[in-house]
């Protein structure tokens, strides 16, 4: 009797000790949501770009955690279909202790999201894509265009065709054709493009492509007609490959088309292959970078030991380096709010909104993680959301990708103006009072 | 005139692809009075395979030949929709004999998302290539008539010509040989069919493997065109109108309906689309249909339906 009680005991002591190291492993999770669309149309562009994703969070536990604190994480699947990804947002946000940080990869889905994050007090992450004027941290608090918007995609396009031109000069009397996704995201850049247009006296022709934009015929029998010196590529998935088989088809010269940076990847171009050669994208920073430091790291330290989540051959690819650099921006706003906050401890949506609005990744925190060459320093503050404006342009030679051209800088005396004017709006009409450069110091 | 010419035969060739992928649609409703939602995913299932054994193949076999190992992939490809075909009919068809049409469609819809599930499952859903030499560059003609000449998609044009070929071997294969007067015979009614001995099973088996075919073919020129990926199952969507306005149960109908649409939908997005900021061009193909409907319910060659009360 005596024995059959002790053991009961030992059991239930037992049961209880690893329910509170289960709960004390738990409370040292610091928990990301992952949004994905491994399936559906745009498939092909959002694999590699999960992939680098959760690799690098995988990484990132391999090297320890973020000071110990272990990185959890949880895919779901929405198709690039924005209900599905607020659904998703929904299911995923209160989960293991509340989701760190979102990031959608869908201009679409930050749209719908930018009101509920608020609500829920959890910051967005949209590199290189979302909002424009969500640069401005007084109005859109808890959004983070790290990197770059539209608008400085946009801008650095004009800059490099007036240089290669010769000068703001010589673009009066321009054609430059935008073909573009029929969606919140293709409509993005329109704003800054009539705005340069306005300024420079080229004429701005627009072409809507409708989802997901396979049918492009008619689209490229009416740039035949009005033969634009120029044509800005602002397609996503399969639409790109389509516009350059049509411009292929069509005649136009391959190396008068511009894409943005979600039309300047490896599924863009490798099935039309030497029909895209001359074809160029802005880079955001980042272009394939299969020598870095970090992808060298992943290949011996997940890939190496069968914990890789995507195909070896991915890794170091366009889209792959932009997952990759997405959740670097992530864990560094967490490690950063815990230098406030404290070492070793999970961190809220607002601790790491607060880490997300102090970020200071210098070239020698980029070197020791492993982002050398790949990205230039990004600084942020409560008031510049965006932390850096710079990017470059690379060229399709065939078989690869290639920059060809030096760094530019999007020009703040356009863009600065169009951001605190459409941010104002905003504010007024969601009854929003901007943050004072007071209350950022709080 | 020159430009509206391109426009013209720009459209034509694109309407005798959506042709093609009308006339599985056509092909099994005939014969069976199912309406094949599963058109669209067949299409893409077929090209998914196409594409990924032809890049096994040399792997595979150690042949260098592109044409041999795109030949030996069409027919790995073939055999696969035949199983297909086999299996919807012993799985699914089977069991629904006589049930409401609703219930059919309904059936076909899930085949759909189950074809396109396990389509990506087995062979990827990256981005494929199907390269069967179609050429990619355009050929100008009538330099010396018009002023810049008119150009021709030479892609597009041998599309075409495959399309009109399979299309008027088809309309052959149901009017003058038995099978295809057995298949008209089961779709205007199962019972009657049956009662003279025509095997029900056989012959939705024998118009499923032909759907599967029309898609392998459709798949080819379509994945040759766009590459091989998930979007190809929304073509299905492009041959919809072309359906509603030619009429389910007619060959004739997929081809002409094809052409109203192809160049329906061109022309509208060129001379309409920049007065209301473009991008129309996939509806209007459906008001177009609309349109048609009012004045013929049945669809421009559809059978007219009268009923005894």
């Amino acid at each position: 009797m005596k024995l059959r009680k002790l053991a009961l005991t030992a059991s239930l002591a037992a049961i209880g000790l690893s329910s509170a190291l289960t709960a004390y492993a738990q409370a040292k999770e610091q928990f990301f949501p992952v949004l994905v669309y491994r399936t559906g149309a745009y498939g092909p562009n959002g694999t590699p770009w999960a992939n680098g994703y959760v690799d690098y969070l995988k990484l990132v536990n391999a090297r320890g955690g973020i000071n110990g604190v272990k990185l959890s994480f949880e895919e779901c699947e929405f198709g690039y279909a924005t209900d599905r990804g607020v659904e998703c947002y929904e299911r995923l946000k209160g989960k293991h202790g509340g989701g760190t940080v979102f990031q959608p990869l869908s201009t679409g889905v930050t749209f719908a999201l930018t009101e509920k994050a608020a609500v829920d007090k959890i910051p967005l992450i949209t590199a290189g894509y979302g909002r424009s004027e969500s640069q401005n941290g007084a109005v859109f608090t808890w959004n983070f265009p790290l990197l770059g918007t539209y608008w400085v995609g946009a801008d650095v396009l004009i800059q490099h065709i007036a240089k290669k031109e010769g000068g703001y000069d010589k673009l009066k009397g321009k054609k430059i054709a935008l073909v573009y996704h029929d969606s919140p995201y293709g409509k993005e850049p329109i704003a800054l493009l009539e705005e340069r247009a306005r300024m420079h006296g080229f004429n701005l022709q627009l072409l809507p492509v409708a989802h997901p934009g396979v049918e492009q015929k008619a689209t490229w029998l009416q740039i035949r007609q009005n033969r634009p010196d120029f044509v800005l590529l602002w397609g996503w998935g399969v639409m790109n490959s389509t516009s350059l088989k049509e411009a292929q088809a069509t005649g136009f010269p391959r190396d008068k088309m511009y894409g943005i940076w979600w039309a300047g990847a490896e599924p863009d171009v490798k099935d039309v292959g030497d029909g895209a050669k001359g074809y160029n994208a802005v880079a955001l920073q980042h272009g394939a970078e299969p020598n870095s430091a970090v992808v060298k790291e992943v290949l011996e330290k997940l890939h190496g030991k069968g914990q890789g989540t995507g195909p070896k051959e991915e890794v170091g690819s366009v889209l792959y380096m932009r997952g990759m650099i997405s959740a670097m921006l992530g864990v560094e706003g967490v490690a950063q709010a815990q230098t406030r906050y404290g070492k070793g401890k999970v961190m809220t949506g607002e601790q790491v909104r607060w880490g997300l609005e102090n970020l200071n990744l210098d070239q020698k925190k980029l070197d020791a993680i492993g982002f050398a060459g790949v990205m230039r320093p990004v600084q942020t503050s409560c008031l510049d959301h965006m932390g850096s404006s710079w990017a470059r342009i690379h060229t399709w030679n065939g078989s690869k990708w290639e920059f060809s051209s030096d760094w530019y800088q999007a020009d703040e005396k356009v863009i600065r103006p169009m951001v605190m004017l459409t941010s104002a709006k905003y504010a007024e009409e969601k009854k929003i009072t901007p943050r004072t450069p007071e209350q950022c110091k709080q | 005139m020159a430009f509206f010419l391109e426009t013209l035969i720009g459209g034509l060739m694109a309407g005798m692809l959506y042709s093609l992928v009308a006339l599985g649609f056509v092909l099994i409703f005939k014969a069976s009075g199912v309406f094949n939602f599963a058109q669209g995913a067949m299409v893409l299932f077929a090209a998914l395979a196409m594409a990924r054994f032809s890049e096994w193949i040399p792997g595979w076999l150690g042949v260098a030949n592109p044409i041999i190992a795109n030949i030996l992939a069409f027919i790995i490809a073939a055999l696969i929709m035949f199983v297909v075909a086999w299996l919807i009919e012993r799985l699914v068809l089977r069991h629904l004999v006589n049930q409401e049409g609703a219930t059919l469609l309904m059936a076909t819809l899930g085949i759909a998302y189950f074809l396109e599930g396990v389509g990506q499952t087995i062979f990827g859903s990256d981005i494929y290539k199907i390269d069967v030499g179609m050429p990619k560059d355009p050929v100008l003609m009538l330099e010396s008539v018009f002023e810049g000449g008119i150009l021709i998609n030479k892609e597009d044009f041998y599309a075409a010509l495959i399309a009109a070929a399979l299309v008027a071997a088809l309309a052959l294969f149901f009017q003058k040989t038995g099978t295809g007067r057995a298949l008209r015979a089961v779709a205007d009614d199962h019972q009657a069919a049956q009662s003279i001995g025509i095997p029900l099973n056989r012959i939705w088996v024998i118009v499923w493997c032909v759907a599967g075919i029309v898609a392998l073919v459709a798949g080819i020129i379509w994945g040759s065109k766009l590459g091989v990926q998930f979007s190809l199952a929304t073509v299905a969507l492009r041959a919809l109108p072309v359906v509603i306005l030619g009429g389910l149960t007619s060959v004739p109908g997929a081809i002409v309906g094809g052409l109203i649409i192809g160049v329906g939908e061109k022309l509208s997005e060129v001379y309409l689309g920049p007065l209301v900021g473009g991008g129309i061009e996939i509806w209007f193909a459906y008001m177009l249909a609309l349109v048609f409907l009012l004045f013929r319910p049945q669809g421009l060659f559809g059978e007219k339906i009268i009923d005894r009360v």
